[in-house]
């Protein structure tokens, strides 16, 4: 039978503040186990949570650059179950009334745009880690990361593919990129992803039973992930089966996703609300102030540099695919606004491939934007040859050293004096008496060889177009 | 409404606590004694009566994103049951 | 008279004359507690090495020229209040050798001012009680009959202050657990206003209702008190930002026209009748003084106890989750997997009615049972505060009895938990309205065990109830009686 693939996602950011959610402990990964806990992230009795503002701020962030709905006074709430990494029995999270509800989120498959409902975006803390390798019977309990503010982020089962669902995901890395409130680095699980995927049979609306799928934390693991859980559902059903509905890991290693062991009970969290906090008020000013100190967001930005800077769709939606990249770019047309185009070609050409080549990320580049819109400029106002800028930005990478400064210094500034270049076309002419008689006898390919040899002689520095223009009239005779 | 033994029994594993089956029959009649009790609320009309859920006064009550140094670790381990590796220790987990 | 027996504003005028030291007064206080406390058994943890430093730097204080406040004052903590380097154990054998690693709001407030901690005192375990015999270290005796229940849950804190082992103490309050042991041991207990006083480090039982509160030898100290341990403090996000009035300064100010409500529903058939006599006779007291009595309706309070019952037990089995024995505290060691570590570590580690709490909570919180009760409780909450509101817009105080009964025998209600609830009528209704409320001596049973009355104020109003009660004690002399040890 042919099945149409139903998937929802919901995805957890881990925000990049300095402190956790509810105390002032540090956030910094990669620390020695529980160094950074305290008090009230171990849970100890007797402590109290206290909201961090920044986690609001950034959870407003995110539902402004989703259209969200912003919920005030939205609540905290308690959800209980016992687990070691869970310091006080329960997680403070959202439960019925989260911060924000209704987004959408665009994501673009096969050159389609698509619109994904956003259900819910809340605010809730992380738990610890449980480390079990190599330990025997006992596993290790580490708190640092107990208390680390979180997102979740949960879509409509709106998506309809393992390519939408990477497309969504893509989209959410960019987004929380751009906004600056999450550091999206997978293999450190600031972006963390489960999927829940179900199949019905094309043109029937009710939903199948959904499996849950947690574990895939790339996108390629993610991709693989679904296309097994689709195809092992199809073969269930295909054989007169039922799904059931339950909780798969994927495993990484063999490429299948299996079921975890069934709970020994349901989950029952018992949401309450968290009376340890208030409901936390979001006041239209506060707002305001928040999208005014937002930056643009990467749909808006490449609409802009198409129409400001006259670039193509294409040109412009490679250089926003990182608000790092884009404000580079941006930086270099501020500085030399004349020829956008030539910026562009040398942001995306040059530029990207010795990043490229060094492994160098755009925020780290040593050549400022400045220093590369002098480059640019250099050839607009015909100081120096394309193929010169080339060798001047190889000279100022990694020297600091100015555009003008490399022209000047190796004296690379294009001649384009004509009494200079009719001298060296001259003698040119006159250490080639016989080639000159060929050429005027009407061997007209022999030009060539004269651009050559002036070219030469004036060591790569007059202005081609120049040259050829002389030379075409001193030859005529 | 009269809870069982079973949902006693329920109800405990949920809250983690090991009970005899003492335990069980007699917590089980005090539950059942306390629940005939409150059962009286379900005389109160409450169509409409928003939840008393907050009890503290509305406020600004944040704190700024500011770290704190935290707990030294020998302390924040020294109240521990069990220790290794700078971690609190416990039995094998089973995922 | 003894320097023991002193109030806190008596030891204050004599510290700030340099008439004795803290050093002395401590001596004084440490000296009575060697004599009584192995008859009353109010303390879990005695630090007089440790009271004996704090009062030698109060003393170099004191030299320097600071003067008032609680400094050099000797005092006791309820022993669910974090000390930093004191065993805090909730008279539980959960954290029976838990020594926190930091202090809480009170326990810092203390050392900031100069107060002299002399211990932790006994409790219900986790505060869940009425009689402080559900404590898992010790039985604690009313100094007044020893075979009688101090009442609870702070009942350690309210036999320490009645035996004069403390000048004051500190006390929590859930559903009446500074007032009917202060009304029981009778001394003064008062619970200010939801909010009023920081929680951190308040181990937390029901989170919405608990609140840390004086119990003092007269309502001029509560007054003192009261103002020390006020105020907003950023840990704790639920507390007030409301500045602190003087409390003290307006206590002399009489209650001529004072509009005082006196509830209809709070005298109730089964009441004991002495009890019921003696607070009669305090309202009447108040009404010479000038002040005018209404009878007021509060028609939910029928439905104060269930919908208390229902709420603190919910909170309770949320906040006691953390009790798993891996982090802190006491863990079942034989356990073979992680969940036979949780269950017999809880199971272990808790007394009964603990436990008959932590079910009863996570029932009302499980699925399909949350509307009906917990929701609905919350509702019911609604109702109740709505019925104070409405009687406040009529009467500047209302006045009740804080406890059906005086103090009862050990022993004599164990048996059964329901009958227990039933006695905190009087006191959890203030609690779910989060209102300050305040219980004195006015009178004794018909055993000679003393009764309480109870002011409750509009909330944040203390200094009105703090004013009457002020002006009740100045016309009566209850509050002098001391018992014999």
């Amino acid at each position: 039978m042919k099945y149409e693939v139903v998937i929802g996602l919901e995805v957890h950011c881990q925000l990049s503040t300095n402190t956790k959610i509810f105390c002032g402990c540090a956030t910094t990964f990669g620390n020695p186990p529980n160094s950074q806990t305290c008090p009230i992230c171990l849970g100890h009795p007797g402590v109290l949570p206290v909201l961090n503002r920044k986690v609001v701020e950034y959870a407003v962030m995110a539902g402004l650059a989703t259209r969200s709905t912003i919920s005030s006074p939205n609540v905290f709430s308690r959800k209980h179950y016992f687990y070691p990494d869970l310091p006080k029995g329960y997680q403070i999270s959202q439960f019925d009334k989260p911060i924000c509800e209704h987004g959408t989120i665009e994501i673009v498959v096969d050159g389609t745009p698509k619109r994904i409902g956003l259900t819910r975006i809340h605010m809730e803390e992380d738990a610890g880690k449980n480390l079990h390798e190599g330990l025997g019977d006992v596993s290790h309990v580490d708190l640092n990361r107990a208390g680390v503010p979180l997102l979740e982020m949960v879509s409509e089962p709106d998506l309809r593919s393992p390519e939408e669902a990477v497309a969504y995901l893509k989209k959410i890395r960019t987004l929380v990129i751009y906004l600056g409130i999450c550091d999206a680095n997978m293999e450190q699980g600031n972006l963390r992803c489960d999927a829940n995927i179900s199949l019905r049979p094309v043109g029937r609306e009710k939903f199948g039973t959904k499996v849950e799928m947690k574990n895939m934390n790339s996108f390629r693991f993610l991709k693989q992930a679904l296309e097994y859980e689709i195809k092992r559902q199809a073969k269930v059903l295909d054989e007169g089966g039922t799904i059931v509905q339950e909780t798969r890991l994927w495993d990484t290693k063999r490429g299948v996703t299996e079921s975890m062991r069934s709970k020994e009970e349901a989950h029952d969290y018992r949401y309450m609300p968290e009376p340890d906090l208030l409901p936390v008020v979001v006041e239209r000013a506060w707002i305001d102030a928040i999208r005014q100190n937002m930056p643009e967001l990467p749909d808006a930005k490449r609409e802009r540099f198409v129409a400001d800077f006259g670039l193509s769709e294409y040109d412009a939606d490679v250089l926003t695919v990182s608000r790092e990249l884009a404000d580079y770019y941006e930086a270099a047309v501020a500085a030399f606004s004349g020829d956008p185009k030539t910026t562009c070609n040398w942001v995306m050409g040059e530029l990207a491939a010795k990043l490229n080549e060094t492994g160098t990320p755009i925020e780290q580049c040593p050549m400022t934007a400045a220093q590369l819109a002098g480059i640019v400029q250099a050839i607009h106002s015909g100081e120096i040859s394309g193929k010169i800028a080339k060798t001047v930005f190889g000279e100022m990478y990694g020297t600091g050293k100015d555009a003008a400064q490399v022209i000047r210094e190796q004296g690379l500034v294009q001649v384009s004096d004509s009494g200079a270049i009719d001298a060296m076309i001259q003698s040119v002419m006159a250490a080639n008496p016989d080639k000159v008689a060929d050429y005027r006898g009407g061997k007209d390919k022999l030009f060539g060889f004269f651009v050559g040899q002036v070219m030469k002689a004036s060591q790569g520095q007059a202005n081609p177009q120049m040259v050829n223009e002389r030379l075409k009239a001193l030859l005529a005779g | 409404m009269t809870i069982q033994r079973d949902e006693v029994l329920k109800i405990a594993r949920l809250a983690r606590l090991e009970l005899t089956d003492a335990e069980l029959a007699s917590l089980g009649d005090d539950l059942n004694k306390i629940l005939a009790y409150v059962e009286q609320l379900s005389a109160l009309d409450t169509t409409g009566v928003p939840s008393l859920e907050h009890a503290a006064e509305a406020g600004d009550t944040w704190r700024d994103d500011v770290s704190r140094p935290s707990l030294p670790r020998e302390r924040g381990l020294a109240v521990a049951p069990a220790v290794a590796d700078g971690c609190f220790q416990v039995p094998k987990i089973i995922e | 008279m003894e320097p023991h027996s002193w109030t806190i504003h008596e030891a204050r005028e004599r510290l700030d004359n340099g008439r004795i030291t803290a050093t002395g007064l401590t001596r004084s206080v440490l000296a009575r507690i060697e004599a009584v406390e192995p008859r009353v058994a109010a303390f879990n943890t005695v630090c007089a090495d440790m009271a004996l430093e704090q009062a030698a730097a109060a003393d170099r204080r004191l030299q320097a020229g600071e003067r008032g406040g609680l400094l050099g004052i000797p005092l006791a903590l309820k022993d669910n209040m974090i000390t930093q380097g004191v065993a805090t154990t909730c008279s539980s054998r959960i954290l029976k050798n838990f020594v926190p690693p930091a202090d809480g709001a009170m326990a810092a407030r203390f050392k900031e001012q100069g107060a002299i901690n002399l211990g932790k005192t006994n409790l219900d375990e986790f505060a869940m009680g009425s009689s402080t015999e559900n404590s898992a270290t010790q039985i604690t005796r009313n100094p007044w009959n020893l075979e009688r229940a101090p009442g609870g849950s702070s009942g350690g804190a309210a036999a320490c202050v009645a035996a004069d082992m403390a000048l004051a103490a500190l006390g929590s309050d859930t559903g009446g657990s500074i007032r009917q042991p202060a009304a029981l041991c009778g001394v003064v207990g008062l619970k200010p206003t939801y909010g009023r006083v920081s929680r951190y480090g308040l181990v937390a039982f029901a989170s919405s209702l608990d609140q840390i509160g004086p119990i003092t030898k007269d309502v001029a100290d509560a007054a003192i008190v009261l103002g020390a341990i006020a105020g907003r403090d950023p840990l704790d996000a639920t507390s007030s930002a409301r500045p602190v009035p003087d409390y003290s300064r307006g206590l002399k100010d009489g209650i001529k026209g004072l509009r005082i409500g006196v509830p209809r529903e709070y005298f109730i058939d089964g009441m004991d009748a002495p009890v019921a006599d003696a607070v009669r006779a305090a309202i009447d007291t108040l009404k010479g003084l000038g002040a005018t009595v209404r009878e007021i309706s509060l028609p939910h309070t029928r439905y104060a106890v269930a919908t208390y019952y229902l709420v603190a037990t919910a909170e309770a089995s949320s906040n006691l989750g953390r009790y798993d024995g891996v982090r802190y505290g006491h863990r079942a060691m034989d356990a073979r997997d992680l969940l036979e570590m949780y269950m017999a570590t809880r199971d272990q580690g808790f007394g009964p009615e603990v436990k008959r709490r932590i079910m009863l909570g996570t029932y009302a919180l499980s699925a399909g049972y949350y509307d009906a009760y917990y929701k609905k409780a919350q509702q019911a909450r609604t109702l109740i505060l709505k019925d104070f509101t409405d009687a406040f817009g009529q009467v500047d105080v209302i006045a009740t009895p804080t406890s059906p009964t005086g103090a009862f025998r050990l022993g004599e209600r164990t048996a059964d938990p329901l009958q227990m609830y039933l006695s905190d009528i009087f006191t959890i209704s203030i609690n779910l309205a989060g209102l300050p409320g305040m219980s004195q001596p006015c009178g004794v049973d018909g055993n000679g065990m003393p009764v309480g009355l109870q002011l409750i104020g509009k909330a944040f109003d203390e200094a009105t109830m703090l004013r009457a009660g002020w002006a009740f004690e100045q016309a009566t002399a209850f509050h002098k009686a001391k018992p014999s040890l």
